[in-house]
């Protein structure tokens, strides 16, 4: 077995390991929340070995090494990518390890799955780990064999002395490496001695999702756990006013019906559940309440309303963003010749991830249990911790695989619900999401709306250059942070400085905080996702304006910037550009950096009657150091995918509190057939690896548009828009 | 409560349940195959694709009523023993699933397909496909490993029938 199935299972069987074993090595390090550096503690002496401190590789005297992975796998490989910087240094190969994914508890610092972070914050420490981890071995055989360290190397498991057919295994070694010291300060391997690192390795999970074995949320199963459903109100925020549950109680197979609440950062709103022996069960009953709904304040929620606000909120600056202001835009506007605005609104989106959301969770004895599809184990344990009034090292999260999340499950409402319920009868509780929960309950991306306005010189140079960000604000509504005189930190990705070296001689970046009490939270690339439509789809229109060629136009105003320089031509010769435009075909581009890689796109449609069809998807991503270039590629499908479908397909909206979609049918997410044909190519080179699960979604929708103006002489400034109907 | 036989993957499965109870409550909570998925509820998504007599059907939407004790059901977990299914084989092979939650559904389709059409053009692809959705968006990768898998499939019946 590689990757993990079932999360209780193995953490029983390490237990009986470290019972039985005597001797054996667990390793880990304190300080990863806070960065500050690396520190190795051997932790062979603890009385609970591997429970105490950090541990993330156990090797035990037989010779099993067991690597632990504190990044959740929503799809995007982290069940691979993060061990695979252990083994690498560890000089062990993957499919000789099991891989655990860790259990929330605090040895493990930060566990978050989020803003495509995994590997670029953890490619050195983990690297680290595997390195001082050999370094004992290696350390102990050279002892045993009476030779220096420098006589003997580890390869694949095992110690071998040079020039000798002499070995011994990490299992034989462990017992004697135990009682070393642990370096400080091991010496990382050459990249180019890379044997694992940068090589497309086929994923260990794979084999497991092709045959049904795979553990996602959905599937665990408890002794004695009741199933639930719950009613929640049709306008998010209602309140139960009264409900009549006896039909339901009477249906075969209901147990309980509860009045029950669902517990979000900014809000609490009340529910009824139905608990049954059988999830079928439990969802008929739901359908025999009869509740009555209580309104409250927060239905006005409306979306249209929402953005009248935002155009209202637009039409001024809003606060500045300090760090990318330049020059004196005020002034250079006053001045210029050519003064373009333009207005790009992206809407509402939920995250539909395949597999509804769901948790089982027992409460017992002031302890709780949950096995669950959650991004972050660390931080649900601070929250349920919280919610239940209990001690943290009472909260266990067994972490199942995740069927998609893409924000979704960083979000734990579905889980307060089951321990809310579990606590009530002393039992496990499993709650299943219906697709209608996931679709009209939210968390959804928040609307926003860009409002640019740009100035040309005579040249057709870009003179100054407005961004004004409005709308609402995650760092308010989910994590409760006042944003009250100054611009919200979060919303400025991938239109910061950083994100976006454009030479505008005169800059502002400025936001408007729009509060809804609509749930919102990050989608796939977050701002970047909504921010990078209205900034490089107005730098299209500026080009156009000056008469110049978008791609030119943009190389001009990044010539300090010499990696987005090289993904923009590499992707011009990836795409034919100066071919297809001399045939006169439209290709629209686009590049963004965010979660610190870059990434662009060229997309060519062609004209059908009163649209436009996708022809072909060029992509070209600069993400540092490549992990799995097999994976990346799939990852940037995964994220054109994703950013089609929300170019052409859906949106949420809000309508007197309630969200008109519901389910696949009216919430359409692109099909087989609907997908053009897309070209990845990777960039290869040694600076430090970047984020991969959402850099490929921000230019997306902007080459979209851009290509589409090529074609059809319209601009398309609001999204979603209508492929066939432009 | 009535009681029901069902033949899934060779086997014979007596169950008691309600009349209008879904196949795919029965497989998973009944019969306790997890393999199959809930993604909708409603037929759209293709998550709870299993195979009734070769041919792929929605199991969320599918009252266990309308299943004979003759009808042959095949999920995912019947497709192979060994996860030797030339489609299994190719989805490893070219790595399409991401988080895999549609893959059983997917598998199943493209299972059923080959077996009637052994050299699906892309627009049968699309057509046989259309009911399953992919949120991780692996369809370019399914693609390929579903030409794949037809090679492969025409390779070994060509040995065979020599």
């Amino acid at each position: 077995m590689s990757a993990n199935t079932t999360k209780q299972t193995s953490r029983r069987d390490f237990i009986k390991i470290s019972a039985q074993t005597a001797a054996f090595l667990a390793i880990g390090f304190e300080n990863l929340a806070n960065g500050k550096g690396v520190k190795v503690k051997n932790m062979a002496h603890e009385p609970h070995i591997g429970v105490e401190i950090n541990p993330y590789v156990l090797i035990n005297e037989s010779g099993k090494v067991t690597l632990f992975n504190a990044r959740p796998d929503m799809g995007q490989g982290t069940s691979q990518s993060i061990p695979m910087l252990i083994a690498e240094e560890l000089e062990v190969r993957l499919d000789q390890v099991e891989i655990v994914t860790s259990d929330g508890s605090a040895k493990f610092g930060s566990q978050l799955s989020g803003g495509s972070s995994s590997v670029s914050t953890r490619y050195l420490p983990m690297r680290t780990v595997g390195a001082a981890v050999k370094e004992m071995l290696v350390q102990a055989a050279a002892n045993q064999w009476h030779v220096p360290v420098s006589a003997c190397y580890a390869k694949e498991g095992r110690v071998y002395q040079k020039n000798k057919s002499i070995s011994l295994g990490y299992g034989e070694l462990v017992a004697s490496a135990a009682k070393l010291p642990v370096p400080t300060n091991p010496i990382l391997k050459n990249p180019a001695d890379f044997t694992q690192i940068g090589k497309s390795i086929p994923r260990p999970e794979i084999p497991s999702k092709v045959n049904g074995t795979a553990k996602f949320g959905m599937d665990v199963v408890i002794p004695g756990m009741l199933y639930a459903s719950i009613a929640h109100a049709p306008s998010i925020h209602a309140k139960v006013k009264s409900y009549q549950g006896e039909k339901a109680i009477a249906s075969q197979g209901v147990k309980f019906v509860l009045k029950t609440e669902r517990k979000m950062p900014h809000a609490s709103t009340e529910a009824v559940a139905v608990l049954a022996d059988s999830y079928w069960s439990a969802l008929k009953g739901k359908r025999l309440l009869d509740i009555e709904w209580e309104s409250t304040a927060a239905d006005d929620m409306n979306t249209e309303k929402y953005f009248n606000q935002l155009k209202e909120a637009g039409k001024s600056p809003g606060f500045e963003y300090k760090e990318s202001l330049t020059g004196d835009v005020n002034k250079a506007f006053a001045g210029a010749n050519q003064v373009i605005e333009a207005s790009y609104q992206t809407p509402f989106l939920a995250h539909a991830p395949m597999e509804p959301e769901n948790a089982t969770v027992y409460v017992q004895d002031g302890k709780v249990e949950v096995w669950a599809p959650v991004q972050g184990p660390d931080s649900l344990v601070t929250e349920l911790a919280a919610y239940l009034g209990i001690k943290k090292e009472n909260v266990k999260i067994n972490v199942t695989f995740l069927g998609g999340a893409f924000g979704r499950k960083a979000y734990y409402d579905y889980v307060l619900e089951a321990a809310h319920l579990s606590k009530q009868i002393n039992a496990p509780v499993k709650v299943v999401w219906t697709r209608e929960d996931d679709t009209q309950q939210g968390p959804f991306r928040p609307g926003m709306l860009s409002v640019m306005k740009g100035a040309l010189d005579a040249q057709g140079k870009v003179l100054a250059f407005e961004h004004r960000l409005n709308g609402a604000s995650i760092l308010n509504q989910v994590f409760q942070v006042p944003i009250d005189n100054a611009p919200d930190p979060w919303a400025e990705e991938g239109i910061n400085l950083p994100d976006s070296p454009y030479t505008f001689p005169n800059r502002r970046n400025s936001f408007s905080l729009v509060k809804t009490k609509i749930p919102i939270l990050w989608w796939r690339s977050v701002y970047a996702s909504t921010n990078l439509f209205g900034q490089e789809s107005f730098i299209d229109e500026l080009a156009h304006q000056a008469k110049k060629d978008p791609l030119a136009f943009r190389l001009d105003m990044l010539a300090g910037s010499p990696r987005f320089i090289s993904v923009l031509k590499k992707l011009a010769e990836l795409s034919n550009y100066q071919q297809l435009k001399a045939q006169g075909k439209a290709v629209g581009i686009a590049i963004a950096r965010s979660f610190s890689s870059i990434c662009a796109l060229a997309i060519v449609v062609e004209k059908q009657g009163n649209g436009v069809v996708i022809k072909k998807v060029y992509s070209v991503i600069d993400c540092g150091v490549a992990i799995n270039p097999r994976n990346i590629k799939a990852q940037v499908q995964s994220n054109i995918t994703m950013g089609l479908t929300a170019a052409i397909k859906n949106e949420i909206t809000v309508v007197q509190g309630q969200t008109q979609q519901s389910n696949f049918h009216d919430y359409a997410v692109l099909r087989q057939g609907e997908i053009p044909e897309i070209e990845v190519f990777v960039m290869t080179n040694n600076e430090a690896p970047g984020g991969v699960g959402e850099p490929g979604l921000p230019p997306v929708a902007p080459a979209l548009c851009n290509a589409v103006f090529l074609a059809t002489g319209k601009r398309v400034r609001t999204l979603p828009f209508d492929i066939s109907n432009v | 409560m009535s009681k029901y036989s069902i033949k899934l993957n060779g086997k014979k499965h007596l169950v008691d349940v309600a009349s209008d109870t879904p196949l795919l409550w029965v497989i998973r909570d009944e019969i306790g195959m997890t393999g199959t998925k809930f993604g909708c509820g409603m037929g759209l998504c293709g998550a709870c694709t299993v195979l009734l007599n070769g041919k792929p059907i929605r199991s969320c939407s599918t009252p266990i009523s309308s299943i004979k004790p003759e009808d042959k059901l095949i999920s995912i977990e019947g497709l192979s023993t060994t996860s030797s299914h030339p489609v299994q084989l190719a989805w490893i092979k070219e790595q399409v699933p991401q988080c895999g939650y549609c893959q059983s559904g997917q598998i199943l389709a493209v299972a059923s397909l080959l077996d009637s059409n052994p050299n699906p053009t892309d627009q049968d692809i699309d057509t046989a496909l259309a009911g399953n959705i992919c949120r991780c968006g692996t369809y370019q990768d399914m693609r390929k490993a579903i030409h794949a898998a037809a090679k492969s499939m025409q390779s070994q019946s060509k040995t065979k029938s020599k």
